[in-house]
């Protein structure tokens, strides 16, 4: 332990910034993972360019990596630094804006090379002159450091150089009281091939360490308490694996094998990656040849009995929508998940969004009603995966999942559940005839629906007596032979309509938080604005003020009770990133006028910035 | 990286299908379903389908176990009249469809009807890709060369020069030679036969159903409607005979009878020509091998076709078997669940669900 003072935090937002190349997502991981054993809660923002390796030194080639955490329950990853971690003038520039004015910056002076500073426009080195005096800068010559501390190891310079990260991760975990022993484990399975980068790595974080211990600019050292949990064993957790392991446990207690159909796409990649290792729990992955066969390998196997995924973000489902209205045709379970990124067309590739509302409940010709819901933080990712199996098993029908780039990649503790306390999903296949014909004998009618799910039999192929043929041209109610009466079309077109409204009497009431009961303005999301709204409503209510706030899981159907929440406030405020979808949907459903509050800059509302649009709306009230 | 994937070698395609049991058969009015026909009359469709359903009926399998997946397109109405399972799914889509439910089947007999426009212009990627990944599916493609349902545009297998609704001056666009097409995507079973020809079609048939892997078929099929007599010349047997180049397996391929027999030769350039057997030089003849890994022979037999029927090559191109994509997929997950000891359970999931970093608050 550090021999020098020690000072106690309530919450911390530290960002890694530097060079794609500079290991900022993985510094910014494992930072992440040994604040998580501490007991802390955490909220974690990735923030990464769509290119693989952007130039060198450019401010299109910054990543960065920022996590807030607190010893008390973290809503996001916060709106500002207060530490950043600079690894060259690129970093620096790039996120200086976004510092309060008092906060700690690190950086790296022996990237602050004339021609690294010109890369990015600086005309004089900002280290040396008054343009950082607001802040509290650090200048530590970290990749020098780093290859001193390595002298005696038989790497070359390049090597040696690159273990820089661990050596800032050492001194961060100094400066917050971080263990490392965690990290150090992870080196070991990172580098077993490579034993002698293994231990320069490690020695680097010693070293960082070390560093902060001894070296005098760094007089003290923070520690932040455990936040108050929830009694249970947690774990940190991204959107995207959440997601994944909500599938598995989905096919898990069903009894259905999952068949993921899926193309290569950011942000949603990561889904198919992992479940392509997770082979051992069934789960089959089909890398289709485009989007369009993605979905289509789907809905082949969830039409043989399978659990159909196709995972995507906005231009692929784009290109899914056609076999997602045959999928509504055939009344067949199909699960598609967007996680959600800037658009149109290629837009931000590794930005988040939520401007795929309108495209998920209408993008299809036709009336081709789905359901649609959409988690609110990573870890509820899990549970929306559980969810979306079962409406789509229950009631036979595809359902879009609304993630996002901001869900998907970012992290939090994640109470793990008790496996026997997860939904029972099982699903009752067609056996056996389920009607008579004129003479009395028993027949399989395929679209014969269910008097309460209007969900019609799902007869996998390999059951006896049940062939019968589906596809996209018109069916007749009961029986499924193809009909162009204009009766059936009609009553057709407004069952498939019924049977997704009938979803909502399965749906529990949306619930709102309001705690004095007396608020006039409602702040009402959907998706990964939970979060910034949850923490400004709290901001609020810090000042004395009332304010209500509800979160929609469930964007089609919306529950029941939605109606009467809306008219039982003076004004309900949708923040959204986006130009206002859901606000364009309520208003034409509830004919309430809802106002709306949109950002699409590709990264989550901050805090503060919600807040005074709250305050604003209730001045507007006073 | 790459890695030896120890994929079983399945020897028929119908392996894993459940059979009848011994003794007991089926018939052709088992295999056709109460639905009525609604092509045309005098399409060639209906020839098809009353070899197929005369066809399945000796494969044996189970009826339930077999599944129709068809395209758009007058072809793809296909499913309908078979009582078996089937889809009739959306234009271009039913090679990708078939995937997802063959790799997750073993146990079904996978087939998929489509035409000219379904499989060529509006599914060729799907289509080359199932045929690429070699999936253990037999695809029926009905080429008459013209768009019928949506009334006569010219197809992906038009001539150059055919006057069609759509190309009033004659279409300018070069078609795609279907066999040509497969044997560059590697398919591993190719072959070609005709809607008129019910002996040779149900071999066909029975020859792809039989392998396994993806075996493509196109059967060219009249449409009296919008584009009557596309394959007249080959319906007359004496035309027939002198033009259609058998594709026998170890044999010269040969065209015509007695002293208008002709063959197919190598020339100097390597190139394939046919001349009159007795001019040819027995040295140069070109055998026909049909399980060759190498497809260059099968593709240079492909391109004898000619617009105006000179000579058609007909029978199997290429029948040479290759691990396919299904069979390795399940592979994998079989092995992993083994490797694992079984199915996965509670304490799997549950494991699986913790990970290796966590943290217990009291
Ligand atoms: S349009 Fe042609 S292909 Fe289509 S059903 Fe009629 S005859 Fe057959």
């Amino acid at each position: 332990m550090s021999s020098k003072s020690v000072e106690r935090l309530g919450r911390v937002v530290i960002r890694f910034a530097g060079d794609s190349g500079d290991g900022m997502q993985l510094t910014g991981d494992r930072f992440t993972a040994e604040t998580a054993s501490l007991g802390n809660d955490l909220s974690t923002l990735p923030n990464f360019p769509a290119e693989i390796r952007a130039p060198q030194g450019t401010l299109p080639g910054v990543s960065s990596f920022q996590v807030q955490f607190a010893d008390h329950d973290v809503l996001t990853p916060g709106d500002a630094p207060d530490v950043l971690v600079a690894m060259n003038p690129a970093a620096l520039r790039a996120n200086l804006g976004d510092l309060p004015r008092g906060a700690t910056v690190i950086v790296n002076t022996d990237e602050f090379t004339k021609r690294n500073l010109g890369k990015v426009g600086y005309t004089a080195n900002p280290l040396d002159d008054d343009s950082l005096d607001s802040w509290q800068v650090h200048a530590v010559p970290l990749t020098s450091i780093t290859v001193e501390a390595l002298d005696t190891f038989d790497l070359t310079r390049k090597d040696k150089e690159r273990a820089k990260n661990m050596f800032a991760l050492g001194l961060l975990s100094w400066m917050y009281n971080r263990p490392t022993a965690g990290t150090e484990a992870f080196l070991k399975t990172k580098f077993a091939t490579k034993p002698e980068i293994l231990a320069a790595n490690v020695a680097a974080l010693h070293a960082g360490h070390a560093y902060g211990e001894t070296t005098e600019s760094f007089a003290v050292s923070y520690d932040i308490s455990p936040a108050p949990m929830a009694a249970g064993t947690y774990r940190n957790i991204t959107g995207n694996l959440a997601l994944a392991y909500g599938f598995v446990a989905a096919s898990y207690r069903s009894g259905l094998p999952l068949v993921l159909g899926s193309y290569p796409i950011t942000p949603a990649s990561d889904v198919l990656h992992t479940l392509s290792t997770l082979k051992r729990f069934g789960v089959t992955t089909i890398q289709a040849e485009d989007e369009i066969a993605g979905v289509g390998a789907a809905l082949g196997a969830a039409y043989g009995g399978a659990l159909g995924l196709t995972t995507t973000s906005g231009p692929g489902l784009a290109l899914k929508s056609e076999t997602i209205g045959l999928a509504v045709s055939l009344e067949l379970p199909l699960v598609i998940v967007d996680v959600q990124r800037g658009g149109p067309s290629t837009g931000l590739p590794t930005k988040t969004e939520q401007a795929d509302l309108l495209q998920a409940m209408f993008g299809r010709n036709g009336e081709s009603p789905v359901a649609v819901i959409a988690p609110s933080s990573p870890t509820d990712c899990f549970d929306a995966a559980l969810e979306a199996v079962r409406i789509a098993t229950t009631y036979r029908t595809p359902v879009i999942l609304l993630s996002d780039g901001y869900l998907a990649n970012g992290s939090e503790p994640w109470q793990v559940p008790d496996v026997d306390a997860l939904p029972d999903l099982t699903v009752e296949l067609a056996t056996e005839p389920n009607d008579v014909d004129d003479e009395g004998n028993p027949v399989f009618h395929p679209y014969l629906h269910d008097e309460t799910t209007l969900a019609r039999p799902w007869a996998v192929p390999g059951t006896p007596g049940l062939e019968h043929r589906v596809g996209g041209i018109e069916k007749a109610d009961i029986t499924g032979n193809i009909s162009y009466d204009p009766g059936n079309h009609d009553h057709m077109v407004r069952l498939r309509q019924r049977k997704i409204d009938t979803i909502a009497q399965s749906l529990p009431d949306l619930e709102v938080d309001d705690p004095s009961g007396e608020a006039r303005v409602l702040v009402l999301g959907w998706g990964s604005t939970y979060g910034p709204i949850k923490a400004a409503t709290r901001l609020v209510r810090g000042t004395g003020a009332k304010v209500a706030q509800a979160h929609l899981r469930h964007l089609n159907p919306f529950p029941a009770n939605l109606g009467d929440v809306l008219r039982s406030y003076d004004r309900v405020v949708v923040p959204e990133m986006n130009l206002g979808q859901l606000a364009l949907l309520l208003r034409a459903k509830y004919l309430v006028d809802v106002r709306s509050h949109t950002a699409v800059r590709g990264l989550p509302f901050a805090t503060t910035e919600l807040a005074d649009v709250i305050d604003q709306h209730l001045k507007e009230l006073a | 990286m790459s890695t030896d994937l120890g994929i079983p070698t399945l020897r028929s395609g119908t392996d894993g299908v459940p059979t009848l049991p011994e003794g007991e058969t089926q018939n052709r009015k088992e295999f056709t379903s109460d639905q009525e026909v609604r092509w045309c009359p005098g399409c060639g469709d209906y020839a098809i389908l009353a070899a197929v359903q005369g066809f399945l009926p000796d494969l044996g399998l189970r009826r339930e176990n077999i599944v129709f997946v068809s395209g758009i397109g007058c072809s793809s109405r296909f499913p309908y009249y078979l009582d078996t399972y089937g889809m009739h799914s959306i234009h271009g889509r039913a090679p990708a469809i078939a995937t997802g439910l063959a790799t997750s089947r073993g146990d079904l007999s996978v087939w998929v009807v489509t035409g000219d426009g379904d499989a060529l212009s509006i599914g060729g990627n799907h289509l080359i890709h199932a045929m690429r990944r070699n999936v253990n599916m037999t695809i029926l493609l009905f080429n008459n060369k013209i768009y019928g349902l949506t009334k006569g545009q010219y197809s992906p297998t038009s001539d150059v020069g055919a006057i069609t609704k759509s190309t009033p001056l004659g279409s300018v666009d070069h078609p795609f030679n279907p066999v040509s097409l497969a044997l560059g995507a590697e398919a591993s079973f190719v072959a070609r036969t005709m809607d008129s020809d019910r002996k040779h079609l149900t071999e066909t048939l029975r020859a792809a159903a039989e392998h396994r892997g993806t075996s493509l078929v196109e059967i060219y099929q009249n449409c009296p409607i919008f584009n009557d007599g596309a394959f007249q010349l080959l319906k007359d047997r004496d035309e027939a005979t002198a033009r259609i180049l058998h594709l026998v397996d170890g044999e010269p391929v040969r065209a015509g009878s007695g002293d208008a027999t002709r063959v197919v030769v190598r020339d100097d350039e390597g190139r394939l020509q046919v001349v009159p057997e007795a001019d040819a030089d027995p040295g140069r003849l070109v055998r026909h091998r049909v399980a060759d890994p190498d497809p260059s022979q099968a593709f240079a037999l492909s391109r004898l076709d000619d617009p105006a029927f000179a000579q058609v090559p007909m029978g199997i191109f290429r029948n040479a078997p290759r691990p396919t994509y299904d069979d390795g997929v399940r592979a994998q997950v079989s092995a992993a669940v083994d490797d694992a000891g079984g199915r996965a359970a509670h304490a799997d999931l549950t494991a699986l669900l913790h990970g290796k970093d966590t943290w217990t608050v009291a």
